[in-house]
């Protein structure tokens, strides 16, 4: 059973195309990893699946219902949420505040506020802070409980470790690596060892196309590198 | 490599400015056959006329929404007053009294120029009530009862009309023809980036602030200008009437439904606006109301105006501000 | 003195109540409604309408009327400012101002000209007052005014800092894609601010129809009056709000004690005063704060020259 699939989707700044006809299945419970340089268009795909770029083409359907004109909000209810890039917190409210947000308007299920604060112990101290003092990894910490406590069966990770601390990131990762498997992850990862480390799965974007997709443990470096940099060009790959 | 050359102006707008110098030459002349009531009435028109294209002038081509205009409007009408208690003749004191009125707007754009859209146009607003406080504290102005050009009463009737009609048609003329100019000129260019892109204008070196400030003065002694013409057409100075906000509104209520930031839009709108007026005026409050929903309808539906609705047909611009690139022959567009 | 003082502040509470639902829209919405003041007014005519031709009694009126602007504020947010903020900076601008029009006039076509007050059908407590030692005089009315205006206020802090609605309005103002992500609908919550918005206006305008008069022209005094004391108290809390008008109250009360005129011009003066203020600072902030912006004007003023 999928738990998201992408049809040809197509996004556009302006006229400019970001995503151009990507297509993507996941089946429920993967942890997909996606790669790519700056301007690929991983940042615009993740927000299109999250509702906040509209679609220009194609279609998503979130466990088999279509979900593509759905505005973003209704898809948290739905069962997607995400921690955005520059983590987006709401700055001058709580830490409390933040993650009671989107319990109220998100599902209903295992994750409350008190499971968030288990499962990423770095929140807990930080509760009545302003959300606006913490560190980047505090933050991303917090940002990531937000989208969690809304109790999604898709999770989108931006740009997780950018900006953090080599220990910062360490640490997320560390409690990651405990949901994977419950629900179903898209991780855009900068970081190439990291996400191969991570991910059950990696795909890597470039111009807006998937470039190179497949497992960890398949790949070779020197495949990803060349996908990474737009240099490896399959006849069907379909690159302009 | 490609080569671009600025396209000259399209035949129809020539045949369009052939157009409106063969009308302006007929309206010189109009006062020799027509009645002291069209003559009247045509005046109203050419001020509403200046009206539009200096609120056009601002808020079209520099991006500032003003809802203070009627503090020119009325520091125009006041300050000929002042002039004329001063032993001013009035007619040269009609535009003595919009050149003060633009020193006070240099001193305010100081001020005002720093703001954001939203408080700008309050501000403004605010302003204006303030300067007519202060103005009927003045013992000559008698407060909220105002005062009166007697020194107009020196000409005879005809002659006062008729003065003040070549006066109006003149300055318009002129406003049209400067704002022309000034808009195919250099603050012309600068102002549509400035509106196209802020910051991007900026970054290229254009002085967003000095090119506002510029505008802004323009716009203001025009306004000063049509305010002071209209007191010598109404003799009666009234802080309340010449400070009112329903300038600013009608202003608003003619670029927004003529096209703003076109140049043909303001005079469209103008035009439209007399005529509802001369049609519909008589039923007072609920014309006025209706002219409020005329102009949310245009706001919400139309917000490009009697012009957008032409460009819609897929038809150009007319006299529009927007310089053309063409390409050189053999040359295609690319995609 | 002291009495002034004391009118101005109780007058100030009014004021609060005015500008609290355009800072709300302001805040939330990020929408300046230049009508505001005139749906203040219609409010006003609608109790006015309640009493006079209906004939309910004043707390029945006032009850019934700002559920009734409620109800107004949530559908004009939906049929025409969600359209109007859609069209960017200008052009809500234009709609309100075209909605004020519409708004003055049409009261004027309906109710007529001429001032219409409540303050006829509260009996003695239009001009009953208590006495403070000092020989000052307070009226009960501006009290209970004041006294309603902190109340509600305080009602509404408290529903934006502790209620789930309060944290998706708050969200949705800071940044309303985040808010989006967090689940709330941000046309939802504007929807209801525009409906508080509206209810206070009419609240407002109630308040100015039980102590003084209203046209259906007292809109745009009253819009300029609000403005005054958004920006004096700082847009976005409603503390400042309720300082903001307090500011303006005395303030008028001061310039009133020196003729009738004044009191305006004062309230004008103080809110200018402010803004200039606020932007010089803005300014000197740019040049790296008020003792080296002072220092460059001063002193390297010739420097400054040579650089423009």
């Amino acid at each position: 059973m999928s738990a998201l699939k992408i049809s040809d989707m197509v996004g556009r700044h302006g006229l400019l195309q970001a995503v151009k006809g990507l297509s993507l299945d996941i089946p429920e419970g993967e942890t997909l990893a996606v790669i790519g340089a700056n301007g690929a268009g991983k940042t615009t795909m993740m927000r299109m699946i999250a509702g906040l770029h509209p679609v220009a083409e194609g279609e998503i359907a979130l466990a088999g219902t279509p979900i593509t004109q759905m505005p973003a909000h209704a898809r948290l209810k739905a069962g997607i949420a995400m921690s955005p890039e520059g983590r987006r917190l709401f700055e001058d409210m709580s830490v409390r505040e933040n993650l009671m947000i989107a319990a109220e308007n998100g599902r209903r299920g295992d994750w409350t506020l008190a499971s968030v604060c288990d499962a990423f112990g770095q929140i807990t101290p930080l509760l009545d802070r302003a959300a606006g003092g913490l560190s980047g990894g505090q933050r991303q910490a917090v940002a990531i409980g937000r989208a969690l406590v809304a109790n999604p069966s898709v999770l989108l990770l931006d740009e997780v470790s950018l900006g953090l601390s080599p220990a910062a990131v360490e640490g997320l990762y560390q409690s990651l690596e405990g949901l994977k498997g419950h629900l179903t992850m898209i991780v855009v990862e900068q970081d190439l060892t990291r996400a191969m480390a991570f991910a059950d799965r990696i795909i890597c974007l470039a111009e807006g196309i998937i470039e190179l997709d497949g497992k960890p443990q398949d790949l070779t470096r020197q495949q990803i590198t060349d996908a990474y940099f737009g240099i490896h060009k399959t006849p069907e790959g379909g690159h302009a | 490599m490609k080569t671009t050359h600025i396209l000259p102006m399209p035949l129809s707008d020539r045949w369009l400015i052939g157009l409106a110098c063969l009308v302006f030459v007929a309206l010189a002349l109009l006062p020799l056959v027509a009645s002291a009531l069209v003559v009247d009435k045509l005046t109203l028109l050419f001020i509403l006329i200046m009206f539009a294209v200096m609120w056009n002038l601002l808020a079209g081509y520099a991006g500032l929404v003003s809802v203070g205009q009627q503090a020119f409007v009325g520091l125009g009408g006041y300050a000929m007053i002042r002039l004329v208690e001063a032993g001013l003749p009035p007619f040269p004191a009609i535009f003595m009294g919009a050149a003060l009125t633009g020193l006070a707007a240099w001193v305010l754009s100081w001020f005002v120029l720093r703001m954001k859209v939203g408080e700008f146009a309050i501000a403004t607003w605010v302003i204006a009530e303030a300067i007519r406080a202060v103005v009927s504290f003045d013992p000559l102005i008698q407060g909220e009862t105002g005062t009166s050009l007697v020194a107009l009463n020196a000409y005879a009737p005809e002659i006062r009309r008729l003065t003040v009609y070549l006066l109006a048609l003149a300055s318009m003329g002129v406003m049209i023809w400067g704002t022309w100019r000034l808009l195919h000129g250099r603050i012309g260019a600068q102002s549509q980036a400035i509106r196209d892109d802020e910051g991007a204008a900026a970054s290229v070196g254009i002085s967003t602030f000095q090119v506002k400030q510029r505008i802004y003065i323009i716009a203001s002694v025009g306004c000063a200008l049509a305010g002071a013409l209209w007191l010598a057409s109404a003799i009666t100075f009234q802080p309340r009437t010449a400070f009112g906000v329903q300038w600013s509104v009608f202003m608003l209520f003619m670029v927004l439904v003529g096209g703003l930031g076109t140049f043909i839009g303001p005079i469209l709108g103008a035009l439209l606006f007399f005529a509802l007026q001369e049609i519909f005026g008589d039923f007072g409050a609920w014309y006025l109301a209706g002219i409020g929903i005329v102009a949310i309808v245009f706001a919400l539906y139309l917000p490009r105006g009697l012009v957008g609705l032409w460009l819609d047909r897929g038809c150009d611009e007319p006299l529009s501000m927007r310089k053309r690139l063409g390409l050189a022959p053999g040359q295609t567009p690319r995609a | 003195m002291l009495e002034s003082l004391i009118q101005g502040i109780l007058l100030g509470g009014y004021y609060a109540v005015l500008a609290a639902g355009l800072s709300l829209m302001f805040g939330v919405v990020r929408f300046i409604n230049l009508a505001h003041g005139d749906m203040a007014v219609l409010g006003a005519m609608g109790a006015l309408w309640l009493v006079q031709t209906m004939g309910f009694g004043v707390p029945a009126a006032i009850a019934l009327t700002l559920p009734a602007m409620a109800a107004l504020g949530w559908l004009m947010q939906r049929l025409i400012f969600e359209r109007a903020l859609a069209g960017g900076f200008l052009i809500p601008i234009l709609t309100t101002i075209g909605l004020a029009a519409a708004l003055q006039n049409g009261m004027f076509a309906v109710f007529g000209s001429d001032t219409k007050s409540l303050g006829a059908h509260i009996g003695a407590l239009s001009w009953s007052s208590w006495q403070l030692p000092g020989n000052i005089f307070i009226g009960k009315l501006p009290v209970y005014m004041f006294v309603t205006a902190i109340v509600v206020l305080g009602v509404l802090h408290l529903l934006l800092t502790r209620t789930p609605f309060g944290r998706a309005v708050r969200a949705t103002s800071t940044d309303a894609e985040a808010a989006a992500l967090c689940g709330v609908d941000a046309r939802r919550v504007h929807r209801w601010a525009a409906a508080i918005a509206v209810a206070l206006a009419g609240l407002a305008g109630i308040f100015l129809a039980l102590r003084a008069q209203v046209t259906p022209f007292s809109g745009p005094m009253m819009l300029i009056f609000a403005f005054e004391a958004v920006v004096i108290g700082g847009i976005g809390s409603l503390r400042g709000t309720l300082i903001g008008g307090i500011a303006l109250g005395v303030a008028q009360t001061f310039g009133g004690m020196i003729s009738p005129q004044f009191s305006i011009l004062a309230g004008h003066c103080l809110f200018l005063g402010v803004l200039a203020f606020r932007l010089m600072r803005v300014a000197a902030n740019d040049r790296g704060g008020w003792r080296s912006a002072i220092v460059a004007v001063f002193l390297h003023r010739d420097r400054l020259r040579r650089k423009a």
